[in-house]
């Protein structure tokens, strides 16, 4: 029997008797990031990076928590667990499971290029890789971090120059503080949404280095001082009229969705900028191979493409069915705005 | 082409159409005229021939990047644009260039064309040596202009105000001289750019020798309840009033011995319709008419089928000709000797017209007629007769209206009052994903209608229609969900699905035609409405279908 097996709850292993991001009540689950569609509630005990602490607890409330920092091992019924960083938001782990030589790693969400937020992904040799595949497609390939925020900067610069605010949607936890950490605050003054300030909080506790952020209801958060401001908002916020205030603002969305003009032009802003925190497709090829893996098993996504790519690639390639955000939901998230606001600053999956 | 795919970067980008003007105008303000005489073209929807087919682009594309055919079409299929799929795969320039536009189309696109037909195995590395200098934003627009699709969401119009605001001449005199610019075999220079935005000279307002046509004067749709016509419209006595043809929008130019004849698409299709051509040899020059070009047969309008039948083919030969006679139903005087008649009333133009009309007594010229009623309740009860007649209902046109530039009312108005679509509840059974705005959502649906009655057991599904228009986001959203969820099949991009979603769906005409499997063929069908109150079960049926068929 496969040391981790996809079960109707989740990714089970029954050796040490747990599961991995579990999308059903159980009780003992290992977490590898605090995303709402891999940290659920309901489940008997939690295990997570010491990061997702703070996150984990504001958004679950009261649960059995356990932490642990990266590279440090725990045995459970005979079974090694490690997290090892996965690079897509502070705390984000991937999960290292070892059991009778065997050596198994479920990736959770993951990105290779290092954005200076969240420690950067390290492939862990294994003999299977669990690997998602959100952007399984060669379409897929995103600019350099340094390509990116020149586009952000010059586009808020031009709008500063021309008087209107640059609303930015962004999911709340992960994105939201790379742009903050990426632009250039000298162009103006950032103001985010609530949804984002609780987050940023939390990042600058772990030690991340955020610049000076303002919230609409702060004094001095004038009409005047909008007109240069870069405004950071969950994608929720589209349409509703918290917006209003802003004026003749420029909008604009950062998603790796927004690769394709068809997306784009879906969504309805004026620009779209190319920024996820998912693997694009270099770099699923690139973290498949650094593990070293002879079998990979791929869930959400592009599961049929990544599979059969794999396959004929020489590898032994399996679906795993999951219930975490896939390439459905996110075009469709892409047609309309939800029409509610999050009440909590983490209950959105990321893309 | 640095600065040609930075703005079409830029007009793609923005929703806002003052910043797409602004953007316009300031690239045509810093081009040079020859980089800006192409850059009207394509943008105002000028299209050249096939330079390079498909097929050999996407072998190519699939090659250079390294992808088996498979994975190329999945990823194609996402993105929903030949031109968008090639760039985003090929692997990153290996050199560079600093080319204008011009020398780009000029020296190194269109000879493709030729090169594929005089020495098609030197191609392949033609197109990756071009390729490999070009920047990942350039190759966008590059591979737009090879496979044609170059839509930008920027209207000939607001290419002929841009034009307008940088020449500082009058936005009408600009759409005149855009008249053939964007011709397919055109190959605009910088004296012709020039041209488009000069000072008005004496000779163009005296225009004696050009085969230049008018803009066109195009209908608004009229869509209220006959009981209103009187408070909008006034009396009927106000207005000229004509069958609205289902044919090819047309005006006839003749001048200094020439003839021209010019599609509303700006097309010279002169060589199409030799029967017109040398019936306007017969007419004074100095002439411009308007009106339709139909096949005309036993003194009827025919269906727009046939008149496809003559469009489709390359070569015109006298059985043909014999065969599928056309004819021009004119409906206004543009140009009388010599001189622009626009700015005079529409019922004196009318008048003029028929006496030209009478005085010609040629076979390929018919005055299109003019219907009269005592109210506006009489003139519905004659259009219903306009579905027999085989035309799409009336057209209104204000007696005192001058002859406007494309769809405006400054002047004058014309409406469209077409009859209701004919209509039918249908099941929808395969459905395509989209393209461009709609890609990767299932959008373009094919739709059936059931065999016999209820009452019979075996009854199934005979498929008639593709429609993919007439649902708002919202819906086409909601549907979509239901097809992934109801999915029997894939064949490729086509998915069968599960008999749940009834439409009604309205079409214009109807034909019976050996080459569907259901033996009819519907004209411009589109979803009316999303039956969401009806079960499969009640779809209408090929009886139902039958019975709306011309007798």
């Amino acid at each position: 029997m496969d040391l981790i097996v996809a079960r109707p709850e989740g990714l089970y292993c029954a050796a040490g008797d747990f599961y991995i991001d579990p999308w059903r009540p159980v009780g003992h689950a290992v977490i590898t990031h605090a995303h709402s569609d891999h940290a659920r509630t309901g489940h008997g005990s939690y295990l997570a990076h010491i990061n997702s602490e703070g996150i984990l607890r504001s958004r679950l409330g009261d649960i059995k928590l356990q932490t642990l920092p990266y590279g440090e091992t725990l045995e459970r019924h005979g079974v090694r667990i490690s997290l090892h960083p996965a690079g897509h938001v502070l705390g984000s782990a991937q999960v290292r499971v070892e059991h009778r030589g065997e050596v198994w790693v479920a990736s959770g969400d993951y990105k290779t290029e290092a954005d200076g937020t969240c420690t950067p992904f390290e492939p862990v040799p294994c003999d299977t890789f669990i690997t998602e595949s959100t952007f399984g497609l060669p379409i897929y390939r995103w600019p350099t971090q340094q390509a990116l925020f020149a586009e952000i900067n010059a586009w808020w610069q031009r709008n500063a120059d021309e008087g209107r605010a640059s609303v930015l949607l962004c999911y709340a936890f992960g994105k939201a503080q790379r742009i903050l950490h990426g632009v250039d605050p000298a162009i103006g003054p950032i103001v985010v949404h609530g949804a984002v300030e609780p987050l940023n909080a939390v990042y600058r506790a772990a030690g991340v280095t955020l610049p000076e952020t303002l919230r609409v209801t702060d004094p001095g958060v004038t009409p005047q001082l909008l007109k240069r401001a870069l405004v950071l908002a969950p994608p929720s916020a589209q349409g509703t009229p918290w917006m209003r205030r802003f004026g003749n603002y420029s909008d604009a969305f950062a998603s790796g969705w927004m690769q394709l003009r068809g997306t784009r032009r879906r969504r309805g802003v004026d620009r779209g900028f190319v920024m996820s925190d998912h693997a694009d497709w270099p770099g699923l090829q690139s973290a498949i191979a650094g593990t070293g893996a002879s079998r990979v098993m791929v869930t959400h996504g592009s599961v049929a493409v990544l599979v059969r790519w794999l396959t004929e690639n020489g590898l032994q390639a399996e679906g795993f069915k999951t219930e975490y955000g896939d390439e459905d939901v996110s075009d469709q998230a892409a047609i309309a705005p939800q029409p509610e606001a999050p009440e909590n600053p983490a209950d959105e999956a990321s893309a | 082409m640095k600065a040609f795919a930075a703005l079409y970067r830029e007009l793609d980008a923005s929703t806002s159409s003052l910043a797409k003007q602004a953007a316009l105008q300031r690239y045509l303000q810093t081009a040079p005229a020859a980089d800006a005489a192409w850059a009207v073209y394509f943008l105002a929807g000028g299209k050249p021939r096939q330079l390079v087919p498909n097929k050999l682009l996407r072998l190519l594309a699939q090659e250079a990047a390294g992808l088996p055919e498979w994975l190329f079409d999945e990823s194609y299929e996402a993105v929903g644009d030949l031109a968008e799929t090639i760039s985003l795969l090929l692997p990153p320039p290996t050199d560079q260039h600093d080319l204008g536009l011009a020398t780009w189309v000029e020296e190194h696109l269109l000879p493709l064309r030729a090169l594929g037909k005089a020495d098609p195995d030197k191609l392949p590395d033609a197109l990756r040596a071009q390729w490999r200098r070009l920047a990942p934003e350039e190759r966008l627009v590059y591979f737009k202009l090879i496979t044609g699709g170059f839509r930008v969401g920027v209207s000939r119009l607001q290419v002929t105000q841009a034009l307008a605001a940088v020449g500082g001449i009058d936005t009408k005199r600009v759409a005149q001289r855009l008249m053939g610019y964007t011709h397919i075999a055109g190959q605009p220079s910088a004296a012709d750019y020039a041209a488009l935005i000069a000072t008005e000279t004496s000779g163009e307002l005296n225009q004696k020798t050009s085969g230049q046509p008018y803009p066109f004067f195009l209908a608004h749709p009229f869509n209220v309840g006959i009981e209103q016509f009187d408070a909008v419209l006034g009396a009927p006595a106000d207005w000229l009033v004509e069958w609205k043809w289902d044919g090819i929008r047309a005006q006839l130019v003749k001048r200094a011995g020439q003839v021209w004849l010019w599609s509303r698409g700006e097309e010279l299709v002169t060589d199409r319709f030799p029967e017109l051509a040398s019936m306007g040899e017969a007419l004074p020059d100095g002439t411009v008419l308007d009106g339709e070009v139909v096949v005309w047969r036993e003194g009827k309008v025919q269906p727009f089928a046939e008149l496809q039948k003559r469009i489709g083919r390359k070569t015109l030969g006298p059985k043909l000709l014999k065969d599928i006679p056309v004819v021009l139903l004119a409906y206004d005087l543009l140009e009388w000797q010599g001189r622009d008649q626009r700015a005079i009333p529409q019922a004196e133009r009318r008048v003029l017209m028929d006496e030209l009309v009478t005085q010609l007594q040629h076979p390929q010229l018919i005055a299109s007629p003019m219907l009269t009623g005592q109210s506006w309740q009489d003139l519905a009860r004659q259009r219903e007769a306009a579905r027999s007649m085989g035309v799409e209902g009336m057209m209104l046109k204000q007696r005192q209206a001058g002859y406007g530039v494309g769809r405006t009312k400054d002047v004058g108005t014309w409406w469209k009052w077409k009859i209701d679509p004919l209509s039918i509840d249908a099941v929808l059974i395969y459905a395509q994903r989209g393209h461009g705005r709609r890609a990767s959502l299932y959008s373009d649906y094919t739709f059936a209608v059931w065999d016999g009655p209820a009452a019979q057991a075996d009854r199934k599904l005979v498929p008639f229609a593709k429609a993919y228009s007439g649902l708002t986001d919202e819906e086409m959203g909601r549907v979509d969900a239901v097809i992934r969820k109801t999915t029997i099949e894939s064949f490729g991009p086509v998915r069968s699905v599960k008999p749940t979603l009834v439409f009604e769906l309205g079409f214009e005409g109807i034909a019976r035609s050996s080459r569907h499997k259901s033996g009819i063929a519907v004209r411009f069908p589109r979803m009316l409405r999303w039956r969401e109150d009806k079960p499969v079960e009640e779809a209408d049926t090929l009886g139902t279908l039958a019975a709306l068929l011309p007798s």
